[in-house]
Order: C-alpha cells, then sequence, then structure tokens
C-alpha cells in the first residue's frame, strides 16, 4: 500500500513536469510565438527601419485590392498543387517500387534520401547547373536530341521558370515523401496479403485493393503536410530565380520576404505574412480534424 | 506470392532506375562538373564524355575563395551550437511527456506540431527586428537562436518516443527502492538512452545544418561568420561563375553530413515515420 502511494507520488508529480517543460516553452514563446503576435500587430503599421505609425487596415486594403496580389495568390495555389500532386505521385510509385522484394532494395532505400538531407540551398546550386541554357545538360539533351533548336535557358522565360521550380521542389520534397508511403507499406499486415493471394489475386489487384486502401490516412497526412511544407518552399524559388522572371515564380512567401528584408517595409511585409499565417492556420485546423477523424475511424474498426 | 518473372524483375528495376536517375542526377552532374576543366565545361552543346576530368577543382577552390575552410568551420560550429542547445532544451521536456501525466499534456503536444507550420520566412520580420534591437545581427547568435525554435517540436517527440521505451518498472523499482530522481536519471534513463540522444542529436544537427541559408542571408553580412550555404556564392565572379570549383566546394561540403546519416538513416527514418504511421 505504501508502495503504491509513492509510486503515485512519482508518476503525477505535476509541478516537476512543468518545470522540466518550461525551458523549452519559454525558448519557444519568445521566437516564435511572440514574433507570430509582433507580425499581426506590424500589419498595422507602416513599421519600416526609419520607426512606425499606426496605420490601421491600410497595408491590408492596399494590398488586397492589387491585382498582382491577387495574381500572387492564385499562383502560389497552383504552384503548390502541381508540386504536391508530383510529389504523392512519384512518392507512391518509389515506395511501392522499394518495397517490392528484390535484391539490392536496401542500397536503394538509401539512395533516396540525399535530397532530403543535404542543405536545400547546395543542391539548388546542383539545379541552377542543370538548367543552364548553355551548357547544362538538360538543354544538352534536348540540343542533341532535336528536341531543342538551341540553347534555352530554362530560368529565363516565364513558364519554364515556373516548371522547373516545381520540379525541383519536387526533387526536394520526394524522399520524405516515399519514405513515409513505404514505412506504411510495411506496416500493412502480411496476413491481409496471404489470404489475397489463396484467393488468386494478382500483384497489381493486391496494391490496388489492399495497399492503397491500408496506406489512405497516411497518404491523407501526407499531402496536407507536404502542402504546408510547399506553401512554405522558400529557399528553391529564391535560388533558381529571385521569384522571376518578370515574376512569374513569386509565390506568397518569396513576395512576403522581399516586402520584408528587399525593401525594408516591415508593415507591407508583415501583411503578406499575417496572410500566410491565416492559410497555414486553416490547414492546421483542416489536418488536425481530419487526423481526429481518421483515429476515430481506426479506433471504430 | 513474391517470385516474379523475369520481365517484371526488368521492368522493376528500369522503373527504379528512372527513379532513382531523377533523385541522384544532380548528385552526379554535380560531381561530374566538378572533375571537367571550366573551359570544357562551357561548351555547348553539352559534351557527354571527356577525357580531361581531374580532382584540379579540389585544391584550387581554396585559392578561388580563401576563406572556404572558414565557411566550412562556421556551418559545422553553427549547426553544432544548434544541436547542443537544442537537446538541452528538448531532454527534460521529452523525458517529462514521455513519463509524466499532467492537465493539458496532449494539448500541448500538439500545440508544439503546430510550431512546424510556421516556417522562418514568415515570422522574418519580428526576429530581425529584435535580433536588431538585442545587438546581435552579424554574428553567430543571430544564425543560432532562431534555429533552435523550430528543431524543438519534432526532437522533443522523437525523443519522447525514445523515453517511452525504456519500461517505467525500471524507474519503479528504483524509486521504491529509495533511488532519488537525479538517481534514477544518472544511472538508468542516460545509459539507457545514450542512442536516441545520439540519434535526435544527429537530427537536429543535420536540420540545423540544412536551415543556415535563410538566417545568413537575412541576419548576417559579416563574411567571417557565414556559412558554407551562404559563403558558395563566392565562386559566381563578375566575368564568370566558376562552376566546377563550387561544385567540388557544395559536395565536400554536404560529404561529411550525408556519410553521417547514411550510417545513422535506419534509427533516424524509424523513428521519424513511426509516429506518422501509427498516428
Amino acid at each position: 500500500m505504501i508502495k503504491k502511494t509513492k509510486l503515485q507520488a512519482y508518476n503525477s508529480s505535476t509541478f516537476l513536469a512543468y518545470a522540466l517543460i518550461a525551458p523549452a516553452a519559454i525558448y519557444i514563446l519568445c521566437i516564435v510565438a511572440w514574433p507570430l503576435f509582433e507580425t499581426i500587430r506590424l500589419s498595422f503599421t507602416n513599421s519600416s527601419l526609419a520607426g512606425e505609425d499606426y496605420v490601421g487596415t491600410k497595408n491590408f486594403a492596399k494590398m488586397l485590392a492589387s491585382t498582382k496580389f491577387n495574381k500572387i495568390i492564385i499562383r502560389t495555389f497552383v504552384w503548390m498543387f502541381f508540386s504536391v500532386l508530383l510529389k504523392l505521385i512519384i512518392g507512391l510509385i518509389g515506395a511501392a517500387l522499394l518495397n517490392s522484394h528484390l535484391r539490392g532494395r536496401a542500397a536503394f532505400r538509401v539512395l533516396v534520401m540525399p535530397p532530403w538531407v543535404i542543405p536545400i540551398a547546395i543542391g539548388m546550386l546542383g539545379w541552377l547547373w542543370l538548367y543552364n541554357g548553355y551548357f547544362g545538360i538538360i538543354a544538352g539533351i534536348g540540343m542533341r536530341t532535336g528536341i531543342l533548336d538551341g540553347p534555352f535557358g530554362f530560368l529565363a522565360y516565364k513558364q519554364s521558370a515556373f516548371i522547373s521550380t516545381i520540379i525541383s521542389d519536387v526533387w526536394v520534397g520526394t524522399p520524405m515523401v516515399t519514405l513515409f508511403f513505404l514505412a506504411a507499406m510495411q506496416g500493412v499486415p502480411k496476413d491481409l496479403y496471404e489470404a489475397a493471394y489463396c484467393d488468386g489475386a494478382s500483384k497489381w489487384a493486391r496494391f490496388y485493393s489492399i495497399t492503397l486502401p491500408q496506406i489512405t490516412p497516411v497518404i491523407i497526412t501526407m499531402a496536407l503536410l507536404s502542402a504546408i511544407f510547399t506553401f512554405n518552399s522558400f529557399e528553391i524559388i529564391w535560388i533558381l530565380t529571385e521569384g522571376g522572371p518578370r515574376g512569374a515564380t513569386t509565390t506568397l512567401i518569396i513576395d512576403t520576404y522581399k516586402q520584408a528584408l528587399g525593401n525594408y517595409k516591415f508593415g507591407r511585409g508583415a501583411a503578406r505574412a499575417v496572410v500566410v499565417v491565416i492559410l497555414l492556420t486553416l490547414f492546421a485546423a483542416f489536418y488536425l480534424s481530419l487526423l481526429s477523424q481518421i483515429n476515430r475511424k481506426v479506433a471504430n474498426e | 506470392m513474391n517470385k516474379y518473372t523475369i520481365f517484371q524483375k526488368i521492368l522493376l528495376y528500369l522503373s527504379i532506375a528512372v527513379f532513382l536517375t531523377f533523385i541522384l542526377l544532380p548528385f552526379v552532374e554535380m560531381f561530374y562538373a566538378s572533375l571537367r576543366p571550366l573551359k570544357h565545361l562551357f561548351r555547348s552543346p553539352y559534351q557527354f564524355y571527356s577525357n580531361d576530368l581531374s580532382f584540379w577543382a579540389y585544391s584550387e577552390m581554396w585559392n578561388t575563395v580563401p576563406r572556404l575552410g572558414r565557411y566550412i568551420f562556421n556551418s559545422f560550429f553553427l549547426a553544432s551550437c544548434v544541436a547542443i542547445l537544442t537537446l538541452l532544451f528538448v531532454i527534460p521536456a521529452a523525458y517529462s511527456f514521455a513519463r509524466f501525466n499532467f492537465p493539458f499534456k496532449n494539448g500541448t503536444l500538439y500545440l508544439l506540431l503546430a510550431v512546424n507550420m510556421f516556417s522562418g520566412p514568415v515570422l522574418i520580420i519580428p526576429l530581425y527586428k529584435m535580433l536588431r534591437a538585442l545587438s546581435l545581427l552579424n554574428t553567430y547568435y543571430a544564425m543560432i537562436v532562431p534555429g533552435v525554435a523550430f528543431l524543438i517540436p519534432t526532437s522533443i517527440w522523437l525523443l519522447k518516443s525514445y523515453f517511452q521505451k525504456i519500461p517505467i518498472e525500471l524507474e519503479e523499482a528504483a524509486f521504491v527502492d529509495g533511488a532519488s530522481r537525479l538517481q534514477i536519471l544518472r544511472h538508468i534513463i542516460a545509459p539507457l538512452s545514450t542512442p536516441g540522444l545520439a540519434v535526435v542529436g544527429i537530427y537536429a544537427f543535420i536540420g540545423a545544418y540544412a536551415q543556415q541559408f535563410l538566417y545568413a542571408i537575412s541576419f548576417n553580412q559579416k563574411k567571417e561568420f557565414m556559412p558554407l550555404p551562404a559563403g558558395l556564392y563566392e565562386f559566381i565572379g563578375y566575368q564568370t561563375v566558376k562552376w566546377n570549383e563550387m561544385m567540388a566546394a557544395s559536395l565536400v561540403g554536404i560529404a561529411p553530413v550525408l556519410l553521417v546519416f547514411i550510417f545513422l538513416q535506419k534509427y533516424i527514418v524509424e523513428g521519424l515515420t513511426v509516429g506518422a504511421v501509427k498516428n
């Protein structure tokens, strides 16, 4: 009896529990939460290096009235949509391939990871060289096979720059998606496959009617997570095009950064950041409600 | 059940080859470019074959950018500081989440995940003003302080699951036998969680290494504090870009990180995916 109460005391020292969390919590409050509120406050000012005055909703009114900003919002979502879609499709195919029982698959799995591990900024220098219109390998293959008549700067034209930045973003994001899908596929109970095999289901049928439904929760989770990451993607576009040519790759994050630290117009930048925060919060709310729905469904089964 | 016909095998290997080509092409091409003399790189159309490969760029790059060594050191120094600081904050917090029951525990854990949503660019303005007010701009601190905050949440989740794997009975038995909390921490928790600490530390190091660019270009203008991803831009000259040397320096900079990751990938990937897969 004495032992039991003593143990309860050991596991339920609320004060100690909070004390242990406090340093991390305070740090995050200072570096993430406080700046978040400060961003919202600044969005109602004309803050710059010179100082700041309260200007009400002027920043927002100006921003929402400009067609340029509306175009940026639409562009951001188009960019994100294609990038996330490609990541999911390539990730799913990649995971299915790596999940097959082939010799060398352990090595293949390791080879998928490098883009995920290295600094994006360095990986993009490699892509900058690949996209080079005169000397890069992509333009080279194009010219040798006759698809291109001459040198072609992939990052110099509006449409090709847009597509090129998407491809590089997919390159950065695919490894993580692939590995999460692979982990999910390996978690599918083996007896499901054995039962289907005994019933004469082909490999394709087993993938379609067992693997896919079983990993759907993970697919949804990854779709939202990579939507959040893609939405926040900064370095890829910044290094490849800085949002150009003529704004063709300027997404909301790039625009925010340019206004904020390119022109030192903190107020206007903050207004854009607030839009980012609102959209991210919507994503997160959607994500969490979806997650709890899935959990409930799994629990019911 | 898992037997393939020859045709299926060939198809699978071909598909994997296409997939891996997409993933690895930039690295292969970076390496190939680093081996070729500059004037042979600048040939159009692209030459697939070159008979003049050498490691010359790997020695010349130190002369072109004399501070290259310093940049690489900065990168490792900054990432190490961030990783150590992250661990200091994360160890007690993760232990608390793993072992105690207290009000708002789950809420706090999910709130932590929400931090992951916000990236540096969104908060860059207040962070910039804050660092300026504290006169920390253009110092190492400017590139250490913000990074830690964004690595804490995932690190807590990772380490929490390692602590949870240590049987609580061990601690309870020791506690009942009269050991103090500190003694339990030193003699039971610390030795048993060393592998977990190593994995989380390396996760934080790699994460810190990866996120340096934004903080470097936003908060630092002093060349002597620049990390490698920002310093590599010095290979871009007024006349030409020394692509071969820039690629060589890039590869030298990422090689150690890649090697460490390859050796420990099993543990890191396992730790990161387990939460998502089992919810």
